[in-house]
């Protein structure tokens, strides 16, 4: 695997993109990679259920250690119930005002920690947040969210030349001033964009979107080359095919 | 500029007044008196953002009404070698910024960088030995806000970095940069960066020692989208020269504006590439009809070939089309009564023309009727 020690911003705008998200997990699972999933929007049997259609098994890799996943829906609940002493990733829920990710952060460094013991090595660690926008409607401010991801990127991507993978919205017209600082601030730390978006002229049943590639931080200073493409796209069952702006099969 | 001057708070006054244009050469006037020859906030050197001039220069003139590092009524001189450089996620400036560094080192200047977005590594990637030993990095990427265990952080947090690049410069011209502003601006109080980073390009000692040539200059890299007009405003009335990015089919450009204490600010656009050792290129400016990815060898395709109604004239058909005549001719008559209107136009006039299949009969078709 040629690509380490990234940060790939996946965004979405008046669409759904958490098809990337499925597929960079069933990708780095496979690529035999050590995975934190920080899944704060759906449950893991759902995963789970997009997984075992994309080729891998989530239940299995969670088993043999492979997959260490936070489940935000049902942990963000125990947050109340356990003792205030207790450290908790989601520990900013109970407070006042939302502090720092710090917890987060301990829980990702812990997860993704590369142990020297005798058991199966495996490739990079990889860090997957779904997604950093519902963190915004949780009360944390967006200069926490970015330093979380900014202290991410130090650990993963620059000491342990692992990935970062982390879905955000993008909330368009709605003059959200967070969402936008928010936005804009990780793309400058980003060094690919990923953005799918809706089709201007609206929905359609063959064309779901398309998806604008952005290399934010080439290896080369600014070249003359094309840093971004555009690509249309369709979801199906099992998979997604990806053609040129215009060339759908259904439109040919 | 110590630590015991009270820190301005930065409030929007309620119903913000528009700004008075910009630039001039500051005869005080009023409230704008402790401006000298500044426009407020530099309102017209963000083209890239949407909000009103108003807002923005009400935000600049707030700071500038609390007052400056001096105190309420002392004008607040821009530092004189504080360069901000303003990117967008499309047109980075860690390039240009890392280019203006290589210069720098180049001069023999010893070059003092804060970094907090990037990594040591990172930031060194592509620059040569020699660059490299006058480069001293002060990290504040790894653990700024001391977040780990065996604390790799800086002592006393980003403040105290950065007052600490103030002693650190030893005898002889230097250069710091800041990568980044933005970073700064969010974890510190803007009056606090403003204060530091002034006290920063100013010289320590006495100003007479030392000569102009060996003063401190200060780069800094901020992030245009990540702030409102407020900070925006207040670090660009600090600089001295700022740096928009922006460019046109791959090409960059840098829109620069120029603060010279007593004089017009100079506004010039350049047209730059950097190379992959980061050298800079100035280019003059891309003609706008250039397509560098079009095919230039694509032959034109005739659009009324294949078509299943036919779009060609013959001969005979173009001649009976251009002696065709018009159903309704302005018949001179009428051109005239036009030309000359008021000569008794008491009631209205119609202008009949007949054409090739009209029958005139003068009589009047009612004479029939036996009424």
């Amino acid at each position: 695997m040629s690509v380490q020690g990234k940060l790939t911003l996946l965004c979405d705008a008046k669409t759904d993109g958490s098809f990337l998200v499925h597929h960079f997990l069933s990708f780095y699972l496979k690529a035999n990679c050590k995975v934190c999933l920080v899944a704060l929007i759906q449950s893991f049997s759902h995963y789970n259920i997009v997984g075992q259609k994309l080729g891998v098994s989530l239940t299995a890799a969670r088993e043999r250690g492979q997959l260490v996943v936070l489940e935000g829906l049902k942990s963000g609940v125990d947050v109340f119930f356990r003792p205030r002493e207790e450290p908790h990733p989601l520990q900013f829920l109970r407070e006042a005002n939302a502090g720092d990710l710090q917890p987060l952060y301990a829980f990702v460094r812990d997860a993704l920690q590369p142990v020297d013991s005798g058991e199966a090595a495996w490739r990079c660690p990889v860090l997957l947040v779904d997604d950093l926008s519902v963190l915004l409607s949780l009360g944390v401010g967006p200069v926490a969210v970015l330093d979380f991801v900014h202290y991410c990127r130090a650990t993963v991507c620059q000491e342990w030349k692992g990935n970062v993978v982390c879905l955000v919205h993008d909330s368009g017209d709605t003059e959200d001033e967070e969402s936008d600082v928010l936005l804009n601030g990780l793309s400058h730390q980003s060094h690919l964009i990923l953005r799918a978006e809706g089709l201007a002229t609206g929905f359609c049943k063959d064309v779901h979107g398309q998806l604008r590639i952005l290399w934010r931080r080439p290896l080369q200073p600014t070249t003359h080359r094309d840093r971004s493409l555009t690509y249309q796209y369709k979801i199906q069952d099992k998979s997604v095919s990806f053609f040129a702006k215009g060339m759908s099969p259904a439109v040919l | 500029a110590g630590p015991g001057a009270p820190a301005a708070q930065l409030r929007q006054p309620p119903g913000g007044s528009p700004p008075p244009p910009g630039g001039g050469t500051g005869a005080p006037s009023g409230r704008r008196g402790c401006r000298e020859g500044h426009g407020a906030g530099g309102s017209q050197s963000h083209p890239r953002r949407g909000e009103s001039p108003a807002e923005r220069g009400a935000g600049g003139q707030a700071w500038a009404a609390r007052g400056g590092p001096h105190g309420r009524g002392v004008a607040p001189t821009a530092s004189p070698r504080l360069r901000a450089e303003a990117d967008s996620v499309e047109w980075e400036g860690r390039s240009l910024l890392k280019a203006l560094v290589k210069k720098s080192a180049l001069r023999g200047e010893q070059v003092h960088v804060l970094g907090c977005e990037v990594s040591e590594e990172e930031f060194r990637e592509g620059f040569d030995s020699n660059i490299n030993s006058r480069l001293v990095y002060h990290d504040l990427f790894r653990d700024p806000l001391s977040w780990s265990k065996p604390g790799k952080a800086l002592p006393g947090g980003p403040l105290e970095a950065l007052r600490a690049l103030d002693k650190r410069t030893v005898s002889g011209p230097a250069t710091i940069a800041l990568d980044s502003l933005s970073w700064l601006l969010h974890h510190l109080p803007c009056p606090t960066l403003c204060q530091t980073l002034h006290a920063l390009s100013r010289q320590d000692s006495c100003p007479g020692d030392t000569p102009p040539g060996e003063q401190v200059r200060v780069l800094g890299l901020l992030h245009e989208e990540l702030h409102g007009p407020g900070p925006l405003g207040a670090l660009s009335s600090l600089a001295q020269t700022e740096v928009t990015l922006s460019g046109m089919m791959g090409q960059a450009s840098a829109q620069i504006l120029c603060r010279r204490p007593r004089q017009r600010p100079t506004h010039q656009t350049q047209w730059f590439s950097i190379l992959p050792d980061f050298s800079l290129e100035l280019q003059a400016e891309p003609p706008l009809e250039s397509q560098p990815r079009s095919d230039p060898h694509t032959p034109s395709v005739d659009p009324t070939t294949h078509l299943t109604f036919n779009l060609h004239l013959s001969k005979k058909e173009r001649e009976a089309k251009d002696s065709l005549t018009l159903p309704f001719q302005f018949s001179s008559e009428k051109q005239q009564a036009l030309l000359r209107p008021g000569l008794g136009q008491a009631t209205s006039h119609i202008f009949y023309e007949p054409d090739a299949y009209d029958d005139l009969d003068q009589e009047d078709p009612d004479d029939d009727l036996d009424v």
